[in-house]
């Protein structure tokens, strides 16, 4: 299982972007952060997560 | 005429000298200078923040006045230029950079590399994103204070702060979008500053 935004998935295997893409998130608004760091969006493609991992994908939202 | 240790000792009263001798020397960034960014920029000069660097490429606009820390007589300049004169009436000791720029991935390194925290105050959630990205992936060694969800007539209780990792806080309610409500009222966006003008605050405090 993989904690996202604090809730686990079962997304074990997948890609962070086949991930994004599938919950629906613009990559253009988001910024993941994988275990504590920041994940590159040019690293998105071939970071696949794994059981025990901890994302937080901060999705932008518009105004201020 | 007030003098520079005069205004220093009145506002040491009021916050205690060891807070502010650590604002006093300190610089803050503030990327984009609009609803939440002139807002964080009024309360971090009235702490007495050392220095701030004030960045956006923006002319004040009649529609900037409902939330916006700009006045009728200052519409058509440039918020560089206007911010930094409504600043010293408040803060006549206050250092003052301001850049009349669009921040990118090209010149950001220049114009952040002297703060010690970093506030993200744009209003386009893709420059948001952009400018978050950047900070966390190529200068891990300052602290970013980021903005999300403000916009709307929710409840105040739902702008809240948020650790999302080591040196990264988000402050918002992360879901009211601007361009799904259509409503941007002063007194939550500057709820929302207030959050990011305060983080910034106990940063510099080493509270957080």
């Amino acid at each position: 299982m993989v904690k996202v935004n604090g809730e686990f998935v079962k997304i074990d295997g997948k890609s962070v972007s086949e991930y994004i893409e599938s919950a629906n998130y613009d990559k253009s608004r988001v910024a993941v952060e994988l275990n504590g760091n920041i994940l590159p969006k040019s690293e998105y493609d071939h970071t696949h997560l794994q059981n025990g991992d901890s994302v937080e994908i901060v999705s932008f939202v518009g105004g201020g | 005429m007030i003098t520079q240790e005069e205004f220093l000792n009145a506002l040491a009263k009021k916050h205690s000298s060891e807070l502010q001798d650590k604002f006093t020397k300190s610089t803050v960034a503030i990327c984009g200078l609009g609803g939440l960014g002139s807002n964080i920029a009024v309360s971090l000069a009235r702490a007495g923040v050392g220095k701030l660097i004030l960045i956006d490429f923006d002319r004040i606009e009649i529609t900037n006045l409902n939330r916006q820390q700009y006045k009728l007589s200052q519409i058509g300049i440039a918020k560089a230029q206007a911010l930094p004169e409504n600043l010293r009436e408040i803060n006549p000791f206050i250092t003052l950079e301001a850049h009349n720029v669009k921040i990118s991935e090209q010149n950001a390194r220049e114009l952040l590399k002297d703060s010690h925290v970093i506030c993200e105050a744009f209003d386009n959630a893709r420059e948001k994103a952009m400018l978050t990205n950047y900070v966390l992936e190529n200068m891990p060694e300052k602290y970013l204070v980021a903005a999300s969800g403000m916009a709307g007539v929710n409840s105040p209780n739902e702008i809240r702060t948020r650790k999302i990792s080591k040196r990264f806080y988000l402050c918002g309610d992360e879901i009211s979008d601007v361009n799904e409500l259509g409503v941007l009222l002063s007194a939550r966006v500057m709820l929302c500053a207030a959050h990011q003008a305060l983080t910034v605050l106990r940063i510099l405090a080493n509270l957080e």
